[in-house]
C-alpha cells in the first residue's frame, strides 16, 4: 500500500510517501524550485519521492491532500459575509481565485498530477482530502514513540480549526476539543510578527529570537486589549485590533494607536520597542501553551503529549514546557508547519481511513528527519566537476580530520551528507558548521556567511551522551525543537556594566564557554546527535570533542538569507561560491575556497529575496 | 463537474449549510459568465444581462 501525502497551495507546499505504514521519503518543494515557502504544486518532491520508493505513479493507491477545500472556502465565505460590507476589497481578491481554482481542488490536483506524473491514470478516483488539523495531528502523534498520547496542535488556521486537542492510541486518534478562527494563536503570533516589521509565515522565529533582547512590557495591555485567556487555556482575541478577517493587513489602525505607533518599515533599524514587543507576545504565548498543556493533561491523563502545527515550531516555548514537567514525555513533529501536513495526510490515511496496523518504533519513525534525497559519491563527483568545482575526494577518517582542524582554526564550513532534513532545520545534512567556543563567530556567521540580521542566535549541534554536561536538558531534542540553558558551570559572569546593558548592545557579550550559541539570556536551541540517526555527524562532533574537550558544534542550515537550504551538490557549491564558507564537505569530496577559481566566484548576496 | 456538484451538495448537506447553496451557484455563475465573457461569442448576452 503506497500513500503520497500532499501539502499545497498554501506555504511551504511538500510531499511525502507512505508505503506500508513506514514512511519512506519526505520532501519540500522549495529545495527543489528553489524558491523559498513556495506553495506551488509539489511536482518536484512528488517525483523525488517516487523514485525513493522505486515507484512508477501507477503504483501509488491513495493521493492524499493535507486540508479539505470546501471547509476551508465555508469558512473564508462565511467570514466575508459576518463582516460585510467591510472586507469588500479583500473579497474581490481571493472570491476569483477561489471560484477559478481553489473550490474545483479535486479537479486542479488530479490535471496536475496527470500533466506531472502521468496521465494513463485515474487519479481523481484515488485522490482523499484529510482535515488540517487531523493531518497536523496525525503527523505528530503516528511517527512518535508512543503508543498512547495526549495530541495538541496550534497554529494559524486551517480550515476552522486553530487549536485542537486530541486523544491518539495505538492507531486511533480522535480530536475531542477544538478553537475555531478567528480566535487563533498563531495569528496572534503572525500580526505582532507583521507589525515588527518581519513576513508573516517566515518571520516568526526572528520574533521568538528578538525576545529575549527585550522586557515583556507590553504583557498587561496584550492580556487587557487583545487575548482573553482562560485558565484551561482557552482563548478569544478582541478582533476590533486585528484586520485579517477582512482586510489586507494583520493588524488595523487601533492595534496601532495601542501600542503607540504604526507597524515597524521592513528592514528598517531595530529598536527596543520591537524587542519588547517580541519579549511580550512570546510571554503570552507561553501562557496559553502551558495552560492547554495543563488542560490536556488533566483531561485526558496522558502521561505523554506530542505537538504539531506552526506553533510547535516555537521552542522556547517547548523548551518551557519541557521544564514544567507536566507530561512525562514530549514528542515534537520535526516538520510542524505546513509540510509536515502531507506526512499526517498520508499516515492519517493509512491507519484511520484503511485501519492499518501501526508499528512503533523505540525512537520515533521519523528517521531522524533525513527523508530527503541523497547523492552517490559518483553523482557528487560528477556534479562537481560540471560546475567547474577543484575538489579532493579523501577516507571518512581523513575527511573528519581535515574538517575537524578547520574547524579549530576558526573556518566557517558547508557540510553536505547523506539524506537532506525534511523540516525547516539542518541536523547535520545540509549544514554549516563552526567552532562554538570562538567569540567572533556568531558576527561573522550572521554578517559575511549568512547575511542576515546580526541579532539572530545560532544552534549547538551536541553529542546525546554529553547533552547534560552543557545544558539544563537530559532529554533528546534531535529536531533542534527544544530550548534550555547552558548550564551554569560554562555560563560566563557579567561585570556589572555588562548586566546594564540594553538590547542589541547585549549581543557581544561572551556569555558563556560557548558564546557563539548562547542567546543573551543563556539560552540555547539544542540539537541532540544520535549515533543511530546520523552516525557521520556524531562521529564528526565526537572527534571534534577529542580535539578540544568540547562536545558541542555551531549548526546554522547551509544557505543564505531568503534561499531555500541547498539540496544538491549543485545548490551546495553555488553557495560556498558566493558566501565566506571557507570549507565544504560533501560526501567524501573536499572543497577549499582557496584552490576554486576566481570565475566561479558570484555574488549571492542578491540573488534571493530578504525572507 | 458532475462529481463537483454531488461533492458540494453532499458538503453543505453534512454541515448543515444548505443555505448556501443558492450564494455559491450566483457566484459560480457570476464567475463563470466573466470568464465566457473573455472574448467569447456568448459576450453580447453578458451585457444584455449587466
Amino acid at each position: 500500500m503506497h500513500i503520497l501525502g500532499i501539502s499545497a497551495y498554501y506555504h511551504d507546499s511538500a510531499a511525502c510517501l507512505v508505503s506500508d505504514g513506514e514512511l519512506v521519503a519526505a520532501a519540500q518543494e522549495e529545495r527543489f524550485t528553489r524558491r523559498k515557502h513556495d506553495p506551488g504544486f509539489p511536482a518536484y518532491a512528488a517525483r523525488y519521492c517516487l523514485r525513493a520508493g522505486r515507484l512508477c505513479p501507477a503504483d501509488v493507491d491513495y493521493v492524499v491532500f493535507y486540508d479539505k477545500p470546501f471547509s476551508k472556502f465555508e469558512r473564508i465565505f462565511e467570514t466575508y459575509l459576518a463582516f460585510a460590507p467591510r472586507g469588500f476589497k479583500s473579497f474581490a481578491m481571493s472570491m476569483p481565485i477561489w471560484l477559478k481554482d481553489k473550490l474545483f481542488q479535486r479537479t486542479l490536483i488530479s490535471e496536475t498530477l496527470n500533466e506531472q506524473l502521468g496521465n494513463d491514470i485515474d487519479w481523481s478516483s484515488r485522490l482523499r482530502f484529510s482535515e488540517h488539523h487531523l493531518s497536523h495531528a496525525a503527523s505528530a502523534f503516528f511517527p512518535s514513540p508512543f503508543h498512547e498520547a495526549a495530541v495538541l496542535t496550534m497554529d494559524g488556521v486551517g480550515e476552522w480549526t486553530t487549536t485542537s486537542l486530541a486523544i491518539g492510541r495505538g492507531k486511533e486518534l480522535s480530536v475531542f476539543r477544538e478553537i475555531h478562527f478567528p480566535h487563533s494563536l498563531g495569528l496572534l503570533y503572525s500580526a505582532f510578527t507583521y507589525y515588527s516589521g518581519f513576513k508573516v509565515n517566515s518571520g516568526e522565529y526572528k520574533v521568538m529570537g528578538l525576545a529575549p533582547y527585550g522586557e515583556p512590557k507590553y504583557l498587561d495591555l496584550i492580556k487587557e486589549h487583545l487575548i482573553n485567556i482562560k485558565e484551561d487555556g482557552s482563548f478569544h482575541l478582541n478582533m476590533s485590533f486585528f484586520d485579517y478577517c477582512t482586510g489586507l493587513t494583520m493588524t488595523n489602525g487601533r492595534f496601532d494607536a495601542l501600542f503607540g505607533g504604526p507597524a515597524r518599515r521592513p528592514e528598517s533599524r531595530l529598536t527596543q520597542r520591537e524587542m519588547d514587543l517580541a519579549a511580550s507576545i512570546q510571554a503570552v504565548t507561553e501562557e496559553v501553551v502551558l495552560k492547554l498543556a495543563r488542560e490536556i493533561r488533566t483531561t485526558t491523563g496522558q502521561r505523554n503529549l506530542c505537538l504539531a502545527g506552526g506553533v510547535a515550531l516555537n521552542c522556547v516555548a517547548n523548551g518551557k514546557l519541557l521544564r514544567e514537567e507536566l507530561f512525562d514525555n514530549i514528542w515534537i513533529q520535526p516538520a510542524a508547519g505546513d509540510a509536515g501536513g502531507a506526512v499526517g495526510a498520508a499516515l492519517g490515511a493509512y491507519h484511520l481511513m484503511l485501519e492499518k496496523p501501526r508499528s512503533i518504533h523505540s525512537g520515533d519513525s521519523m528517521k531522524g528527519a533525513y527523508l530527503g534525497p541523497e547523492f552517490s559519491q559518483r553523482e557528487i563527483e560528477k556534479s562537481l566537476r560540471t560546475a567547474g568545482a577543484v575538489f579532493t575526494t579523501e577516507s571518512d577518517e581523513v575527511l573528519i580530520s581535515n574538517v575537524v582542524h578547520a574547524l579549530v582554526d576558526g573556518k566557517a564550513i558547508g557540510w553536505m551528507q547523506g539524506r537532506m532534513e525534511f523540516g525547516p532545520r539542518a541536523l547535520g545534512g545540509r549544514s554549516i558548521i563552526a567552532d562554538p567556543r570562538s567569540p567572533t563567530i556568531q558576527k561573522q556567521l550572521n554578517l559575511k556567511v549568512k547575511y542576515r540580521e546580526s541579532f539572530r542566535p545560532f544552534a549547538p549541534s551536541v553529542l546525546r551522551e554529553d547533552v547534560s554536561q552543557w545544558f539544563q536538558l537530559d532529554f533528546d531534542s534531535p529536531y533542534m525543537l527544544l530550548v534550555a540553558d547552558v548550564i551554569s558551570t560554562k555560563q560566563l559572569p557579567m561585570s556589572e556594566k555588562q548586566t546594564q546593558l540594553f538590547g542589541i548592545d547585549k549581543l557581544n557579550v561572551a556569555r558563556s564557554e560557548i558564546p557563539a550559541v548562547t542567546h543573551v539570556d543563556y539560552s540555547a536551541r539544542v540539537q541532540t546527535v544520535h549515533h543511530t540517526t546520523n552516525p557521520r555527524f556524531h562521529r564528526l562532533i565526537s572527534k571534534f570533542k577529542e580535539l578540544t574537550g568540547c562536545p558541542v558544534l555551531v549548526n546554522t542550515s547551509f544557505n543564505v538569507r531568503g534561499e531555500p537550504i541547498v539540496c544538491t551538490p549543485e545548490d551546495a557549491f553555488r553557495c560556498f561560491m558566493g558566501t565566506e564558507i571557507e570549507l565544504l564537505a560533501i560526501g567524501n569530496s573536499l572543497l577549499r575556497k582557496e584552490d576554486q577559481s576566481r570565475a566561479s566566484l558570484k555574488d549571492y548576496r542578491s540573488c534571493y529575496e530578504f525572507d | 463537474m458532475y462529481l463537483f456538484i454531488t461533492e458540494l451538495w453532499a458538503f453543505m448537506r453534512v454541515r448543515k449549510k444548505m443555505w448556501l447553496a443558492p450564494l455559491v451557484v450566483l457566484m459560480v455563475v457570476i464567475a463563470a459568465l466573466l470568464v465566457l465573457a473573455e472574448g467569447s461569442v456568448i459576450s453580447p448576452f453578458v451585457y444584455v444581462l449587466f
